[in-house]
């Protein structure tokens, strides 16, 4: 089995978490908030946030980027994973919501006076921490067997499953089926029974998501360096060839699909206890382009290349809006055409070319 | 009954009575009721002035200064009840303001005033608005009316009228009639007088009235199936339109164009500049036909430009050209936000694509919709010719076909690269002056179509355009017949998830192209 | 010409920008205070939202003018949350976290303020939300200046109700699939139910975001309305579909004098991009227009065509136009400067306390005044025609304002809450 990174790679993931566990959580919790050097909650937030956009950029780059699938629909499983554990926070708001009700307020609203059947055991962390992973995870599944059976590739795969995601943000967005409408999931209280908004529960949640982002590195890593990732390479550069020479391309396919959705609905179970909404827009169709673009922009088949993507763009958009709020889509826009044209490989691409001077 | 005898007044009426300032007053000054009677009373006077200020009045054109009424159009201004001019106009005036129940009424006054006019036009008008609803106090002026009444067509609507009429008589005899008569409606609003008659303590009357209803229903029937084909063919015209100049983008070139619905956007953009032009050189009526070309020329313009400075160096790329249009879609966003800021503009249709042609009394068809149908047909006719009946056409499918080939035999790759790209950017430009007709027209115009024109697409079969016609059409009457059978939100979530299935069984769409370009 | 001011001006904005980062020195002599400004200026709301940020920039600068807040002038921090959700809740922990604003004036959709909700409780910020909304909701960190339904909606169905309005008797409810239409449907359903109105004369629609295409919707309300007794349509047709609808029921030739459609949405702003002629009389409800006869109303108008034309903003320099949000919008901010200069004191609990009670001579001509508990303000109610230039035309209003109720009475269940966030919060 080939190495998974060299020693600097390992060094420089050792940094990573180390100041992911215990530099931030230090800064955030250790030092008081008067302090230069207190880490505040915006901070911890948005890096969570940001941690999480970079997971599912990874799950993106598996798929896109190593195997040649383009996938315009991974907002939905983020999504999916999103939805599966707000319903669990919702059950934890308890009474404390404005209807004082078990059931969650918009479903008092609308009169129901029992849970409808997918909320079956959503008090349950564990089941809904499972649903977060089965439910993309099986849609993917079902969604690519029909798909790469009857060979849909390139754009056509691209354009339903922008369709795909696109149906369902407009099911999401029906009062009626049961999530909220429009307004989704909120005003959320409590997680595991500690209260959402403690400097704890966020840090918690915050290293979770470390945690989940460095392992998900690594899981990429290793299967990309494995015989199966070169085979999916080989897929993504000539998928007839490698059909020709006895691999059914369809497992492969489905296998890197179907944990590259599973990856995003993790990303998506975290993400929602820390930015503390989840609503149909995350499905829309421009979503699941962002995230394409963040790997884009990072590189593609690097790994790392989603992460910088995903960071950079993401901050970028959070400065930006601030700086300069009339004006920042024309430098989003600009950054999304210049890195197309000049930087094919991404910032990264960049990054190694001037080391090893190499085109 | 006091109306009743106010109109026998009326038709009596030979000779003019003064209008009378104290109804005036009222008109101008009473609460609803008092304004209704005035309205009434100002009829009764039989006044040949009274149409003027009744019409003054519907029309928003009455004011007040201190105690007087008066009539103001623009700068000049005439007092309301004796017809004088008035000058200069006091400053100190205040609008008299009708609401819809009094502007209703003031209307229907001015139909029966009319119903004797001597104007072929104007009693057909009046008999139209009479037959809507029918007031009972109108009964004696319409059956006047329908005895010396000559042109058949106003006939039939006044005896109509009459027959509704008819349907609350006293008379057994009299309401049979009624019936059958209004058994040959196929006016909507006779359904509820027979449903009612339905319910007929006498058995005659009932089943006379239960066979009007199935007719009269028969027909609005037929009204209803034809608005949902032309609702389809409507929306279907609308969808080929926004798609077909990514057919050509995307179908034939294979450039991802995400910035495809801000080239709609700019042609829509392009149609509202045009209208303010010809607006301020008094050519309003017209502009429609610079904004056409000026739409298709200005989105080519900006779609020629795009391809020059950065979709050329992606070519074969096609998933990064994703990536780059869609950047410039962001930039084309806030630019068009910048220049005519984030509200939406006004585009207006000029009177001959305003309104519809009543064609039942339940189907109207808009003429702006129709002018899109007939305009999408042309457009798709120009371009087929264009593609297969010129030089630029034969370069088009050429270079689709075998770019290296075509290149060999010396066909100028990079410039029909450009022009084909303008041609569809163009194409969009046009489909941008078609949807400020019927929709909004602001920065995010183009978004709501995006996603619409590539299922479009890919359900024709990319690199077909008979194939996104096909499928224009389809997704039209799709959309249209769920819509009336669930309603829209489930329809718009059938039809793509339909797609979806539809393409993973038949990954080349409706029309796959045969031989080895597949 | 255009592009180059447009250079110019990006150049400004970089310049005050990297001014801004190093600015505290700058502004230290001269007292100030933050206050954020949290409309979504890029994405889908930016059509209705950016003209709220520019009359907030403007209350500003009238308020620096004449000294400030407790002699503090007004820095305003603009964000641009995209009409994103949970980048409003990202920006709103900025505002109260990095930024220390005193008081935030944004959101326009329900989901925003949903969204941004949690973070003002946790961080104990003051939001001041300007829209129309449909109520079931009360937090001790925000003051609602925009209607509950009972300031709207209600009214506007009983004056169709009654004999001035048309004596409508079967009612078509049509809206955009979201939890603002979904609510106040819900509302008049029962309301019309109370006023002996049948289930059968009651037809609820609603269409999908961003629908475009009323040519069937515009079929079933003539079907439905030629089957019976008068006809009115109560339209929360979500902001982007109103121009479609709007031009279809004109040329589909449906008349305000046979079935009437008022709307909650559709005000000044939405009508610009509508021709009007053939809508003339189609109705709307607001607790403001821009054509109401008051002087304080001529004064807010001029002030806002000058301000227009001076910054050169987009599409009102050319035709400024004002609305019922940005009446709440200014309401909100001049009410929050006459709490703080009665708290004597930016501190949130202490400006919340103050506020119950403040009263301001609105530009609809009313004196609005804040309610003592309920963190929603007392307003007048206007129905409007609407008139051939696209302004209304005022045909009845309430005597004087009117309380708001965010629960609804008619909604099952609502007789128990407290209407005021302190008990409701006690009550927890």
């Amino acid at each position: 089995m080939t190495r998974l990174y060299g020693a600097r790679g390992w060094a420089a993931l050792g940094v990573l978490a180390a100041i992911l566990f215990v530099v931030f959580p230090a800064l955030s919790l250790g030092v008081p908030a008067g302090s230069p050097f207190h880490l505040s909650q915006y901070w911890v937030t948005l890096i969570g946030k940001i941690m999480c956009y970079a997971v599912v950029a990874i799950a993106m780059d598996l798929v896109w980027g190593y195997s040649g699938i383009l996938s315009l629909g991974h907002g939905l499983f983020f999504a999916l994973g999103g939805y599966a554990l707000g319903m669990y926070l919702m059950r934890q708001i308890g009474r404390q919501g404005q209807y004082q009700s078990e059931l969650p307020d918009f479903m008092v609203f609308l009169d129901w006076k029992e849970l409808p059947w997918h909320w079956w055991n959503t008090d349950q962390f564990w089941w809904a921490a499972l649903l977060a992973v089965l439910v993309p995870g099986l849609l993917a599944f079902a969604f690519g067997y029909f798909a790469f059976r009857s060979r849909v590739k390139g754009v056509y795969f691209s354009i339903i499953t922008q369709a795909l995601t696109f149906a369902a943000m407009l099911l999401f967005f029906r009062n009626n089926t049961g999530f909220g409408g429009n307004n989704g999931f909120t005003d959320f209280k409590r997680i595991l029974g500690y209260g959402i908004t403690e400097p704890e529960t966020r840090m918690a949640l915050f290293a979770a998501t470390g945690a989940v982002l460095i392992g998900t590195l690594l899981v990429a890593r290793w299967i990309v360096t494995s015989r199966f990732g070169r085979v999916l390479e080989a897929i993504r550069d000539a998928e007839t060839r490698v059909a020709f020479c006895g691999y059914n391309t369809l497992h492969y396919k489905l296998f890197v699909f179907t944990l590259s959705a599973v990856i995003c609905g993790i990303a998506g179970a975290l993400y929602v206890p820390q930015v503390g909404i989840i609503n149909p827009g995350e499905m829309s169709p421009a979503n699941s382009i962002e995230i394409a673009i963040w790997v884009a922009v990072g590189g593609r088949g690097t790994l790392v290349g989603a992460i910088a993507g995903a960071g950079l763009v993401n901050f970028a958009k959070s400065l930006f809006t601030v700086w300069f709020p009339e004006y920042w889509l024309y430098f989003l826009g600009l950054l999304f055409i210049l890195v197309t044209l000049f930087l094919p490989r991404g910032i990264v691409g960049l990054a190694r070319g001037t080391r090893t001077g190499a085109a | 009954m006091r109306r009743l005898l106010v109109l026998l007044c009326l038709l009596a009426a030979g000779r003019a009575w003064a209008l009378d300032p104290a109804a005036v007053g009222r008109l101008a000054f009473g609460d609803g009721d008092e304004r209704i009677a005035a309205i009434g009373a100002l009829l009764a006077s039989g006044e040949p002035r009274v149409t003027e200020v009744l019409q003054a009045f519907a029309a928003g054109e009455l004011q007040t200064a201190g105690e007087r009424v008066l009539i103001v159009r623009g700068e000049e201004g005439f007092d309301a009840a004796s017809g004088q001019r008035v000058a200069p106009l006091p400053p100190e005036r205040e609008d008299v303001v009708a609401n819809n129940r009094l502007r209703s009424a003031a209307q229907a006054a001015l139909a029966s005033l009319k119903l004797l006019a001597p104007e072929r036009a104007a009693r057909l008008e009046a008999a139209r608005a009479l037959s809507g609803s029918v007031d009972p106090a109108t009964a004696p002026l319409l059956r006047k009316a329908l005895e010396v009444e000559g042109d058949g067509e106003i006939r039939a609507l006044l005896a109509m009228a009459v027959a509704s009429l008819d349907l609350a008589s006293d008379d057994r005899a009299t309401r049979l009639a009624a019936i059958r008569m209004l058994g040959e409606s196929s006016n909507a609003a006779v359904q509820p007088l027979l449903a009612a008659a339905v319910k007929d303590p006498d058995a005659e009357i009932r089943s006379a009235a239960k066979l009007s209803l199935i007719e009269v229903e028969g027909r609005l029937k037929w009204g209803e199936i034809l608005g949902l084909l032309f609702a389809g063919v409507s929306l279907g015209s609308i969808l080929m339109l926004a798609a077909l100049g990514l057919a050509i983008t995307y179908g034939l070139m294979g450039v991802i164009n995400m910035a495809h619905g801000e080239l709609i956007m700019i042609g829509a953009y392009t149609a509202y500049v045009v209208q303010n032009a010809f607006r301020s050189m008094g050519l309003f009526e017209w502009y429609l036909l610079a904004a056409v070309p000026a739409s298709f020329a200005v989105a080519a313009l900006v779609g020629m430009l795009l391809e020059r400075s950065v979709i050329r160096w992606l070519y074969g790329r096609p998933l990064e050209t994703l990536l780059a249009t869609w950047g410039i879609s962001l930039v084309l966003i806030q630019g068009v936000r910048t220049l005519f800021g984030a509200q939406n503009v006004p585009v207006e249709n000029p009177a001959w694509v305003s309104g519809g042609i009543a064609v039942m009394s339940n189907l109207t068809l808009p003429w702006n919709r129709i002018a899109i149908i007939v305009f999408a047909a042309a457009v798709l006719a120009a371009i087929g010719l264009l593609l297969a009946r010129t030089r630029l056409g034969l370069f088009v499918r050429g270079v689709t076909q075998n770019r290296e080939m075509a290149s060999c035999v010396g066909v100028p790759t990079a410039r029909v690269d450009t022009l084909a790209f303008g041609l569809g950017a163009g194409l969009a430009g046009l489909a941008g002056c078609a949807l400020s007709q019927i929709g909004n027209v602001g920065p995010d115009l183009g978004q709501g179509y995006i996603v619409d024109s590539f299922l479009v697409v890919v359900f024709g079969g990319v690199g077909q355009l008979g194939g996104t016609v096909y499928a224009a059409l389809m997704l039209g009457f799709a959309n249209k017949f769920l819509e009336a059978w669930s309603g829209a939100v489930i329809a718009k979530i059938v039809v793509l998830v339909f797609i979806v299935f539809f393409i993973q069984s038949r990954p080349q769409g409706l029309f796959a192209l045969k031989g080895r370009a597949a | 010409m255009k592009r180059r001011t447009f250079v110019k001006q990006l150049a400004l904005s970089v310049a005050i920008a990297s001014i801004g980062m190093s600015s505290t020195s700058l502004y230290a002599q001269q007292k100030t205070v933050k206050v954020g400004v949290l409309h979504s200026l890029s994405g889908t709301m930016a059509i209705s939202e950016t003209v709220l940020k520019d009359v907030a920039l403007m209350a500003f600068e009238e308020i620096n003018a004449k000294g400030g807040v407790m002699g503090a002038k007004i820095e305003p921090v603009v964000v641009d949350p995209a009409s994103n959700w949970p980048l409003f809740a990202e920006k709103a922990r900025q505002l109260l976290s990095q930024d220390k604003v005193a008081a935030t004036f944004g959101c326009w959709t329900s989901v925003s303020r949903k969204s941004v909700l949690p973070v003002f409780e946790e961080l104990n910020g003051l939001l001041y939300y300007p829209v129309q909304y449909e109520g079931e909701e009360i937090s001790k960190n925000v003051f609602y200046t925009g209607a509950a339904p009972n300031q709207q909606a209600i009214p506007a169905v009983e004056y169709l109700m009654s004999k001035d309005g048309g004596n409508a008797k079967r009612w078509v409810l049509l809206g955009t699939d979201y939890v603002y239409p979904r609510t106040t449907n819900k509302i008049l359903r029962a309301f019309l139910k109370s006023k002996g109105v049948a289930e059968a004369d009651i037809l609820e629609e609603y269409t999908p975001f961003g629908h475009s295409d009323y040519q069937t919707i515009i079929a079933k309300i003539k079907k439905f309305a030629a089957e019976g007794k008068r006809t009115a349509v109560v339209s929360t047709i979500n902001g982007d579909s109103n121009v479609p609808f709007y031009k279809e029921l004109g040329n589909q030739g449906l008349k305000a004098t046979d079935v009437p459609v008022v709307a909650f949405s559709v005000g000044e702003e939405e009508l610009r991009g509508v021709d009007t002629k053939p809508l003339v009389g189609h109705l709307a409800a607001w607790n403001y227009f821009m054509s109401i006869k008051a002087p304080a109303n001529d004064e807010f108008v001029k002030k806002w065509n000058a301000y227009a034309k001076a910054k050169n903003i987009a599409g009102h320099k050319d035709k400024p136009l004002t609305n019922d949000p940005m009446e709440a919008t200014y309401i909100g901010i001049y009410m929050w400067k006459q709490a703080v200069e009665k708290a004597k004191s930016f501190d949130v609990a202490k400006v919340s306390a103050a506020m119950g009670g403040q009263s301001f001579k609105a530009p609809s001509g009313i004196t609005s005044t804040m309610d003592a508990k309920n963190h929603h303000l007392h307003k007048a109610v206007f129905i409007g025609e609407i008139k051939a230039d696209g302004q209304f035309n005022v045909v009845w209003k309430t005597k004087g304002p009117v309380k708001a109720q965010p629960w609804s009475p008619f909604i099952a269940g609502n007789e128990k809450k407290i209407d005021a966030p302190a008990l409701m919060a006690a009550k927890k």
